[in-house]
């Protein structure tokens, strides 16, 4: 019992701190999202609506009667659309990549990973900027294609979706190979072996044992992906435009330029709710496989 | 362990696969750092190579007290969410407890929730405790979400530790004390050097959260760059993007090489 008492001693500062800089704010966050929002910002304390939650699918019009509206609609499935290509395709090209390395002799493998953990820790805003100038008309991918008479017109590909689909995977391709390539790593590889003497082929025994055997790495990977591609702010607003807005920029508008900080506090609290299911369904599906922090 | 040589471990076809995905890690980055060295007004067709931008970068006020204001967040969130990290991380040590699983969870809140729900949630609270947005808040804000990047490495580390070490040192007649600071802390130094690192890079790194909470007075270097980059792409913008890429290769490689010491 006295050497517990120690222990939360140690862990109480950070504990403390996350409690009060992070859960704190973001139940402060869901009360707001409940109040009535203030005229040039801020909200008015005290008076309840949930006129917030309605703006999300209902606008009043004239005769003050609630129509629908599917505009936020829209840019929630726009991004979730997104976020779940960003993932497919991460997770298409990682687990080869993961595989292949994993395969190679143990220093070949440190070298190849740090060459996948140096994108990763160099700033992501650079890395975006960086996409403007290979897709922007007159850049690097334009330029050359027109150079060798293989485009006409302008490439036209900067502010479309497809120029944040393509940022996107960019940005979130090392979060899907790290926890893939952990679990690859750890793989007991004379199963495969035996897979072989069993007379299985290669897609077998990929099948069979490779997938499962990786699976909690790969459900690791599509989350770490998929929830910061949902919420992602400035990818879209570099690459994608006005036409192309997603959640995040729908969030960052309503304390910019639209000043309803309650229907912000609102679509943030929504974000948050759809991220806590997937942490939850991820947490009982795996229970006891170690958690994403712990592994 | 694997022969290397037996056939059935090689895939042609996936070192193809593997060429094409570094290409399309590295080319942007590369074009980003090659036109930073052109002349041009342009920013994208090639014409001298010169290091007029770099010398405008560093002569930009603007740029180098973003510089400073990043520098001074950095550090002082670096060194209290690492301190803080490394208690959690000991406290956590050895054998399980009861709420040690909820913990786990709340350490690794920050990580799992999206920086614009953070920054959302951050902005909002602030206001509400008449805290004003500047400096404080900026610092503030990164010190929550530093300590899972702090906490993972030092964690990995003490896990991987022998705790036939620390009974050889009690049975040496070392106190709990002296055990600590002679047998763990060494040992454990690698953990929280690359946690402080990744701890660095991550609050030098972070535009969303700051973007949100900073205030007018607190501009970091990445909320300037975002800022330049929104009026138009210009060499400016190559030259300082690619001293932010130096900076980062320099801190990876050396938690890397930090790393690799065992």
């Amino acid at each position: 019992m006295k050497h517990n008492l120690g222990r939360w001693a140690f862990i109480a500062p950070a504990g403390l701190l996350i409690l009060v800089f992070m859960v704190l704010p973001m139940l402060l966050m869901g009360l707001m999202s409940w109040l009535e929002p203030g005229q040039f910002g801020g909200v008015k304390w005290g008076v309840y609506t949930p006129d917030s939650y309605i703006k999300f699918l209902f606008e009043r019009d004239f005769g003050d009667n609630l129509v629908l509206n599917t505009d936020y609609l829209s840019i929630f499935s726009r991004s979730f659309q997104l976020a779940f290509v960003t993932t497919a395709i991460t997770l298409l090209v990682a687990f080869p990549v993961s595989f292949y390395i994993a395969l190679q002799p143990p220093k070949r493998r440190t070298w190849l990973m740090l060459l996948i953990t140096i994108p990763f820790w160099t700033n992501l805003l650079v890395r975006t900027y960086a996409w403007i100038l290979l897709l922007r008309n007159g850049g690097l991918i334009d330029s050359s294609l027109s150079g060798l008479g293989l485009l006409n017109s302008p490439l036209n590909i900067m502010y479309t979706p497809l120029a944040v689909q393509i940022g996107l995977v960019y940005a979130f391709l090392p979060f899907m190979v790290l926890p893939i390539y952990t679990s690859l790593e750890k793989l007991d590889w004379r199963l495969l072996e035996a897979a072989y003497d069993l007379y299985a082929n290669r897609w077998q025994t990929l099948y069979r044992i490779v997938l499962p055997l990786s699976a909690p790495g790969i459900v690791a990977g599509c989350i770490l992906v998929f929830v910061p591609a949902l919420g992602t702010y400035f990818i879209p607003e570099l690459l994608g435009g006005s036409k192309t807005l997603m959640i995040g920029n729908l969030i960052q508008q309503q304390f910019g330029t639209s000043r309803n900080w309650s229907f912000g506090a609102a679509l943030s609290f929504a974000l948050l709710a759809i991220v806590l299911v997937f942490m939850l369904i991820y947490a009982l599906r795996f229970k006891g496989k170690g958690s994403l922090t712990s592994s | 362990m694997i022969n290397s040589s037996n056939p059935l471990w090689r895939y042609p076809s996936l070192s193809v696969l593997m060429g094409l995905f570094f290409i399309f890690l590295y080319l942007p980055i590369l074009v980003l750092i090659v036109l930073s060295f052109n002349q041009n007004q342009t920013a994208t067709i090639w014409t001298n190579f010169s290091l007029d931008w770099y010398k405008v970068v560093l002569e930009n006020p603007n740029i180098i007290r973003a510089t400073q204001n990043s520098l001074i967040v950095a550090s002082v969130s670096t060194i209290v969410s690492t301190t803080i990290a490394t208690l959690a991380a000991l406290g956590m040590a050895g054998k399980t407890f009861k709420g040690q699983a909820a913990f786990n969870g709340l350490i690794g809140l920050p990580l799992l929730v999206p920086e614009i729900v953070t920054a959302v949630a951050s902005l909002l609270f602030f206001l509400a405790i008449g805290l004003e947005l500047g400096l404080t808040t900026v610092i503030l804000a990164h010190i929550i979400f530093c300590i899972p990047f702090a906490y993972l490495p030092i964690r990995a580390r003490l896990e991987g530790l022998d705790p036939k070490l620390l009974e050889a040192a009690s049975d040496l007649y070392a106190q709990p004390l002296q055990a600590f600071t002679r047998v763990t802390l060494p040992l454990l130094m690698p953990g929280i050097i690359s946690g402080a690192m990744l701890a660095f890079i991550t609050s030098m790194d972070d535009f969303v959260i700051t973007f949100f909470v900073a205030g007018a007075g607190a501009t970091t270097l990445p909320v300037y760059i975002f800022g330049m980059i929104r009026t138009g792409i210009s060499p400016e913008v190559n030259a300082i993007s690619t001293l932010l890429f130096a900076a980062s290769l320099v801190i990876v490689l050396l938690s890397f090489f930090v790393g690799q010491k065992k």
